[in-house]
């Protein structure tokens, strides 16, 4: 009996091509058409070159705000993340009162808090101390700073300085939970290990435990820093001349709503998508080294 | 830093003390009155059923579980003792894990020197001199630069071993250091721990391997349910054990 032959058939294709057209990125063609979009109209629009214009110095504001923030945000979460971790009494309850009172107030309620009640109260403890100062003291040196301290006026503070204090504690609960998560994750024998050989506990965290929880973090900090130059917006409320605020001004300058708005969220965009093309890079660069 | 104030007690030949100690988690004991003695020099072997208290044991001689109750004197320091300075009795006290522990941010070298630097303070020289020493000892010097994810099981077991001895420790405590092995890695690692033993070092081993414990052990502990059942030397334990529950574990785990 003769074994049928097989027939030579083309292979049926197993990807429909229309599975292809899935794998295409549409989301970022879209924004990049609208980014182009945009970017053509500042060149062409007299209008929106006018908006730009105005608008792209209050980005200068907006990143030195939210790096000098966030900075701070850091070493308020490292120190808050550690209380949370530690084993004294005192530390603990501090940090966690930090952490669960600040989460739970409207960070914009906390940015105006800042500025308008602790900042002159923190002005009205430095009047009286140097109050107490020019009665008390007779050394010439000194002097000179009572005077300054007796007469520091709330006008003299900064205001941009009293948002960053703001957004910085704000964030600062935030960023202690990331390093609690961080140092909670790290196995508990690494802690053994380096008690068994004698380091103390501050060693331990120093040279063991927070190496490896730092690198373990990076990603969500990267995330909280793109939140923050987001939610920077929010100490417009204090008349910072940063980019929203700048877009409430010439909005009010040239009536041209549609146009000024367009252009401010077209310049957050770009920050903030450079910024998580950033994160995601380094993202990958950590995971290969792992 | 806090010093040892606290008298060093006359020493004698035995450099771990215990006696009468008691710890347990929530509900379940762990350690019921729990009283032995290690001689310097000895080779102190701790077998038993799993969840019988071995390893707790193991871990409150250097206090990283801390005893309810019970004396606890190494070296001549009470560690059991409020006013002692852990640190300083863990710096010679070495431990030797089961899952090994060590530092995945830094290199082999990186593993075996950090604590002579931080803790000895040695210099950077004279660390990295002890350490390749110790791991040409334990066979790895080529893998000083190597990374722990880099290395076999056995590998990462001998250098824990040669990061514990960097620190000069007067006693070596091993916690199951072979569980986690391949079976050809086993041999390797026990390798080096009898070569420490013939050095001298003050070992107290927790482990299920029968033929380290015939071939190093001075003497054989078996604890069952928190408490020690019987204590002997190796060649009487394996040939007539007292207790019936001895015999019977041995049995189990003897072909």
């Amino acid at each position: 009996m003769a074994i049928p032959r097989e027939v030579e058939r083309p292979q049926p294709k197993l990807v429909p091509w229309t599975r292809k057209l899935e794998d295409v990125p549409w989301w970022g063609l879209i924004v990049l058409l609208a980014f182009l979009l945009i970017v053509y109209l500042i060149y062409t629009s007299a209008t929106y070159q006018d908006a730009f214009r105005f608008l792209v110095v209050g980005v200068k504001l907006t990143i030195l705000v939210t790096l000098i923030s966030f900075s701070i945000a850091i070493v308020l979460g490292l120190t808050a993340g550690l209380g949370r971790v530690s084993k004294n009494i005192i530390f603990y309850t501090g940090a966690s009162v930090y952490v669960e009172v600040v989460r739970g107030i409207p960070l914009l309620v906390q940015i105006i808090y800042f500025a308008y009640v602790v900042a002159p109260l923190l002005v009205q403890v430095t009047n009286s101390l140097g109050a107490f100062m020019l009665q008390y003291t007779a050394i010439q040196p000194l002097m000179g700073l009572a005077h300054t301290f007796a007469n520091l006026h709330i006008q003299d503070v900064d205001v941009t300085a009293r948002a960053i204090a703001g957004l910085a504690f704000g964030y600062g609960a935030y960023e202690a939970e990331v390093f609690r998560a961080g140092i909670q994750s790290i196995e508990r024998g690494q802690m053994e290990a380096a008690r068994s050989l004698g380091m103390g506990y501050f060693q331990a965290m120093r040279y063991i435990i927070l190496p490896q929880a730092i690198r373990r973090v990076l990603p969500p900090l990267g995330n909280d820093f793109i939140a923050m130059l987001k939610d920077s917006s929010l100490i417009s409320v204090l008349a910072v001349r940063e980019l929203t605020h700048l877009g409430k001004l010439n909005r009010a300058r040239t009536f041209r709503t549609f146009e000024t708005w367009n252009t401010v969220a077209f310049l957050y965009l770009i920050l903030t998508l450079s910024l998580s093309l950033l994160v995601k890079f380094m993202e990958r660069r950590m995971a290969f080294e792992e | 830093m806090k010093s040892n104030i606290v008298e060093p007690l006359p020493m004698d030949d035995d450099i771990i003390i215990i006696e009468h100690l008691y710890k347990s988690f929530g509900k379940v004991k762990a350690l019921i009155d729990v009283s032995l003695r290690v001689k310097r020099g000895e080779v102190y072997f701790i077998f038993g059923p799993s969840g019988g208290g071995k390893s707790t044991l193991l871990r409150c001689i250097n206090h990283l579980e801390a005893p309810d109750s019970g004396t606890i004197i190494v070296d001549g320091i009470p560690v059991t003792h409020a006013k002692t300075n852990i640190d300083l009795v863990r710096a010679e006290v070495g431990m030797v894990f089961q899952l090994f522990n060590l530092f995945p941010h830094l290199t082999v070298l990186g593993n075996v020197t950090l604590a002579q630097e931080k803790v000895r303070k040695r210099s950077k020289e004279e660390a990295e001199r002890v350490a390749m020493e110790l791991l040409e000892r334990v066979g790895i010097p080529e893998k000083a630069d190597a990374y722990p994810s880099q290395l076999s099981g056995g590998q990462k077991q001998r250098v824990a071993i040669a990061r514990a001895l960097a620190m000069n420790p007067k006693i070596m405590l091993f916690d199951e250091p072979t569980s986690a092995l391949d079976a050809e890695m086993i041999k390797e690692v026990l390798d080096v721990m009898l070569d420490l033993a013939q050095e001298g070092m003050t070992m107290v081993v927790v482990s299920h391997e029968m033929g380290f414990a015939k071939a190093a052990a001075d003497r054989m502990v078996f604890l069952d349910a928190g408490r020690i059942i019987e204590e002997a030397m190796p060649e009487e334990l394996f040939k007539n054990p007292k207790e019936e529950r001895t015999k019977q574990f041995l049995s189990q785990i003897l072909y």
